[in-house]
């Protein structure tokens, strides 16, 4: 397939703005843009392209290189063009002999404390210093050290004395994806308005004056890495010389083409160019048009791909009669043959129902479809499940009970026009980077924030942004605060009766207010449960009722608790008893976990609903793809996740193909995973690494990444994103078309020869995609679904007229206790979460550079309750719980409260999810990951369990040489 | 699963259909159970409810009759 052409890429010079069109003058070329519109952007508008070196159309103006001044008729001098706006009739010459003798020597200024080493440089052919040297025809550097000396620079170490230049400084790499070289910078600002204007962490500085000027991170002690910088890349995507560059493009030299696709890291789904130099992917850099990132990037997307090439990633196919053999590699026939003739005679043995998928989160949509398929089609029962089980199931239920439908009801520019927004039990910093930085943005300039999180996390305090209310709740009692703003709402007359009588079931309304009024969930009379100071939870529900566009974005902090139905429910009213819902800057935004979380769940991943959410006991939507396949589909549910498990432990669930997901590692209680597994007569995983899964499996199919094939990904804003296939896949095949070799193998007879054929068959199937196809992607880049005859382009916002059912639904959520509960034994909380530099079980970011910022999962322990325990920063500690214990180590800090413990689950030598318990969500089974009862002392190292954990794993890796 | 699981599952539904309001809460239950859980699940239930049904809610017992009575007529 022909590469997608990729538009317009010009730097425009300065951002876009909104505003009433100006028509000016420039070159003798008239021109009309918004108000407020820079000259050099209007220029850039015209096809002018005016010089310049600090400017950047991602950046505010600065206004400090000069290099792109012009002239302007009736007024005096030169002013630069980058800070000066257009005025109707301005008419502007940017090439007069003026300007241009001022370039040059502006050029020439710049030159002289630059290396001409452009030859060897690693920036050769990609420097804006090199491009803006030809383009105002610099020919000659005039300034030249005196003889006697006396003139410094900043590139040379040693003069040619050979004494040390005391303004030289050697290079910084520190970092492990790019480099900082002191000698080539232009000081231009550019990366630190960057780090500051982009990605808001504010980690960079230029210290000292005029010739002194350096790029310094952090303080005077410190290098990049020591630094807060989070290595989101913005500064090096800013930089115009070699000054900041990635060290891929050091090693490997400047790209030749580039591909679009999208990053397989979270929900944000960001756009990204893949830069290759012949066959090889020499550089990933954020695109500028993706709509979801809007040109930014995180650490993980930006730098952390190389697990592609990581020599643990398995190749061959593997099988093995039992678990406790090594495997032998085998062809794709034997595996398949191999896999299928299991899979069949489980079925014939145990019955039809014996056997399910688990799809993937993070394969495509069209893999995914094929998988849930599988099962429908092939196996003929619905028992298909996907990781959205453990994480935003909840949100499909309570979302689709309140509005009608599961899903985030707005777009990510969204955040730019809200006024108030309430983040809950979600850390955008660490697991939606990319939409954190855009958010900091927005509260930068002037949005009120208001988070409700058992921890302090970033967003809380950082600089330029800090939190108006942190409700520091008790984990688990996230109804109980959500009902207590929603009373205060109520009972203080705070909320929108026009929407409410407008778009809302009224009576349903009535019953809800006479339920929320009543006293027991005033935020005094929950306080004590909640542990939320009273009066800061009603400032909270003042600011968010009466503070303009308040929108709701929230995590698994909301979904993973037995209660986590119930609150997506509350949060649901929130939203509609203050008329948040249907325009711009408002809305209720679950934040995905994983990148294709979203299109999992449309794709009918759930045992219970066919693509598109629609139940399978509906005949109508049955008969609809009886049709399509030709087979007769289950009207009754399948099994889920942990119900899987379950009946693998009771001996009526015996085989399992469970693609790009690692259950072992993220389901809880390992213990009953591993039981369940342990029980299975076949479970085939598919992945592009020996997971902990396939420490229990019996045949491994070796995955694509997402680099090597064709597809789509739905982000958290339902925005289907094309994933392009950047290079041939390591593994001989994509994913679909090892999902269809299976199929196959068991006789389903196939033959879709291009994911394009898979959406088509999507399309015709799903209303809310009818609308999709490849070539309308190629046309917009992106769509957000719904996309079909009603909407032809997709739609940024839900719920603009109605909601999906019609009229909204207030639901009553009356706080339970889970009865995961504190005692004696287990006193603390423990919760967890993830970390910036990881994703989920670390199995992609743990097999990069990505481990120098966490190489091990640390349990964060309140002072006090170390205290109470004699624990250290850094002492090797036990955590148990009833369900199991691990050690790792402790990190002393007040982010969390006392009484409550914090830790990642992205190593599987922690094996967090082995103290995690079996309670979940009433509606959903989600997982009640957020909230174990645990206890915590002195260890001298590993348990007994890690120990033997770490032996079967490591005997279940064993692999024997191929046979010749 | 174990019996304990299921009857803590299939209360904490029921806990949930209690605090809403009308007077439908065992038709609620029932079509959450049989809309959620897998046939073997069920079969689970109604065999435990037979046994006795011990320690499920009031509400679970009732939601079980209708499904039962609702396959009967099927």
């Amino acid at each position: 397939m022909k590469d997608f052409i990729i538009p317009d890429d010009r730097d425009m010079g300065t951002p876009v703005r909104q505003g009433a069109p100006v028509t000016l003058e420039i070159d003798g070329l008239s021109v009309t843009v918004p108000e407020g519109s820079s000259v050099l952007r209007a220029a850039a508008e015209a096809g002018v392209q005016i010089p310049k070196l600090c400017a950047s159309d991602n950046l505010e103006a600065f206004g400090s290189c000069r290099l792109c001044v012009v002239e302007i008729e009736g007024r005096r001098g030169t002013p630069a063009s980058c800070t000066t706006p257009v005025t109707p009739g301005m008419v502007v010459h940017t090439g007069s002999s003026k300007v241009r003798k001022i370039r040059r020597g502006v050029m020439e200024l710049y030159i002289s404390d630059h290396p001409l080493d452009c030859l060897t440089c690693s920036a050769n052919g990609d420097c804006e210093l090199q491009d803006m040297a030809g383009a105002v025809g610099l020919r000659d550097v005039r300034y030249e050290a005196p003889e006697a000396g006396g003139m410094a620079n900043h590139f040379e170490a040693r003069n040619t004395s050979g004494e040390a230049n005391p303004e030289w400084l050697p290079k910084d790499d520190s970092n492990p994806y790019f480099s900082y070289d002191p000698g080539k910078c232009i000081v231009c600002n550019r990366c630190v308005r960057a780090c500051e204007e982009v990605q808001g962490t504010f980690a960079l500085t230029i210290q000292g004056r005029g010739f002194d000027s350096r790029v310094a991170a952090g303080g005077p002690a410190d290098d990049f890495l020591a630094s807060d910088c989070v290595s989101c890349g913005a500064c090096v995507q800013a930089c115009p010389t070699a000054t900041l560059q990635e060290k891929s493009i050091i090693e490997m030299g400047t790209p030749d083409r580039s591909v679009v696709t999208t990053c397989a890291y979270c929900g944000v789904g960001c756009s990204f160019k893949a830069e290759m130099n012949g066959d090889t992917l020499v550089r990933m850099v954020p695109w500028k048009h993706g709509k979801a990132n809007r040109g930014h990037s995180c650490v993980k997307g930006r730098f952390a791909y190389g697990y592609a090439h990581h020599k643990d990633r398995i190749l061959k196919p593997m099988i093995r009669d039992r678990i406790d053999e090594p495997w032998r590699e085998v062809e794709w026939d034997e595996a398949l043959s191999f896999a299928a003739n299991r899979m069949r005679g489980l079925q014939e043995r145990y019955g039809k129902k014996a056997i399910g998928v688990i799809t993937s989160s993070r394969c495509t949509n069209e893999e995914t479809y094929l998988v849930q398929k599988l099962a429908r089609a092939v196996f003929g029962n619905n028992n298909t499940d996907t990781c959205a089980r453990v994480c935003h199931s909840p949100t499909g239920y309570g979302l689709g009970q309140t509005f009608g439908t599961s899903a985030g009801t707005q777009d990510f520019d969204s955040v730019e026009q809200t006024d108030v927004v309430v983040v809950i039990g979600a850390n955008p910093t660490d697991g939606h980077p990319v939409f954190a930085s855009r958010l900091k943005k927005r509260l930068r300039a002037g949005a009120k924030l208001i988070v409700i999180d058992p921890r302090r996390i970033d967003l809380v305090k950082s600089p330029h942004v800090g939190a108006a209310h942190h409700l520091a709740l008790r984990p688990g009692t996230n109804v109980a605060v959500v009902s207590a703003l929603a009373h205060v709402i109520v009972t203080e007359g705070l909320m929108d009766e026009e929407f409410i009588r407008a778009r809302c079931d009224w009576d349903e309304f009535q019953h809800y207010a006479e339920f929320i009024s009543n006293p027991r969930h005033s935020p005094e009379a929950t306080a004590m449960l909640t542990g939320v100071d009273p009066g800061a939870l009603r400032a909270a529900a003042h600011l968010f009722a009466t503070g303009g566009n308040g929108a709701i974005y929230y995590g698994l902090g909301v979904t993973e608790h037995s209660q986590g139905s119930t609150t997506v429910m509350g949060i649901a009213n929130l939203a509609m008893l203050t008329g948040n819902i249907g325009r711009p800057g408002v809305g209720v935004n679950p934040l995905r976990g994983q990148n294709n979380v979203q299109g999992a769940c449309d794709m009918g991943s759930f045992p219970h609903e066919l693509p598109g959410y629609r139940h399978v006991k509906g005949p109508e939507v049955r008969k609809m793809f009886e049709e399509v396949w030709g087979v007769e589909i289950d009207a009754e549910p399948g099994l889920r996740i942990p119900n899987m498990l379950d009946a693998a432990v009771d001996g009526t669930f015996k085989g399992l193909y469970c693609q790009g997901e690692d259950i072992l590692q993220s389901d809880p209680d390992t213990k009953h995973v591993a039981a369940g597994l342990a029980a299975m007569d076949c479970v085939i995983v598919h992945d592009l690494f020996l997971n902990e899964t396939a420490n229990y499996a019996h045949v491994f199919l070796p995955g694509s990444t997402f680099l090597e094939k064709d597809g789509t990904f739905t982000n958290a804003e339902r925005r289907i994103n094309r994933v392009r296939k950047v290079i041939p896949p390591l593994n001989g095949y994509a994913d679909w078309e090892i999902t269809q070799m299976l199929a196959n193998a068991m006789g389903a007879g196939w033959s879709y020869s291009h994911p394009a054929r898979i959406m088509e068959e999507i399309a015709a199937t799903t209303p809310s995609f009818a609308g999709v196809d490849y070539a309308l992607l190629e046309e917009k880049g992106s769509v957000q679904w719904p996309c079909n005859e009603a909407h032809p382009e997709g739609m940024p916002l839900m719920h603009v007229d109605g909601f999906m059912r019609g009229k909204g639904r207030f639901i009553v959520t009356e706080y339970v206790a889970t009865d995961e509960r504190t005692g004696p034994r287990f006193p603390l909380l423990l919760t967890t979460g993830r970390i910036l530099s990881q994703y989920n079980v670390g199995a992609q970011t743990r097999r990069t550079d990505n481990v120098v910022w966490h190489e091990e999962d640390l349990l964060e322990i309140h002072p006090h309750d170390a205290e109470m325990r004699g624990l250290k920063d850094g002492d090797w500690v036990r955590l148990a719980s009833r369900a199991g214990e691990t050690t790792l180590r402790a990190k002393l800090t007040d982010r969390v409260s006392p009484g409550v413990v914090y830790t990642t689950f992205h190593h599987p030598d922690t094996q967090a999810n082995v103290i995690t318990t079996d309670y979940s969500d009433w509606a959903t089974n989600c997982p009640e990951y957020k909230v174990t009862a645990v206890q915590i002392s002195l260890s001298n190292g590993p348990t007994d369990w890690q120990e033997d954990y770490a032996a079967q794993a490591a005997q279940a890796r064993r692999i024997l040489p191929a046979a010749e | 699963m174990s019996p304990e699981k299921m009857v803590h599952m299939a209360n904490q539904i029921a806990t949930f259909f209690k605090t809403q309001p009308g007077t439908d809460q065992a038709a609620r239950v029932a079509a959450h159970l049989t809309d959620y859980w897998e046939p073997r699940m069920l079969d689970q239930l109604h065999a435990y409810v037979a046994d006795g049904g011990q320690g499920l809610d009031g509400l679970v017992i009732a939601a079980e009759a209708e499904i039962a009575k609702r396959s009967e007529r099927a």
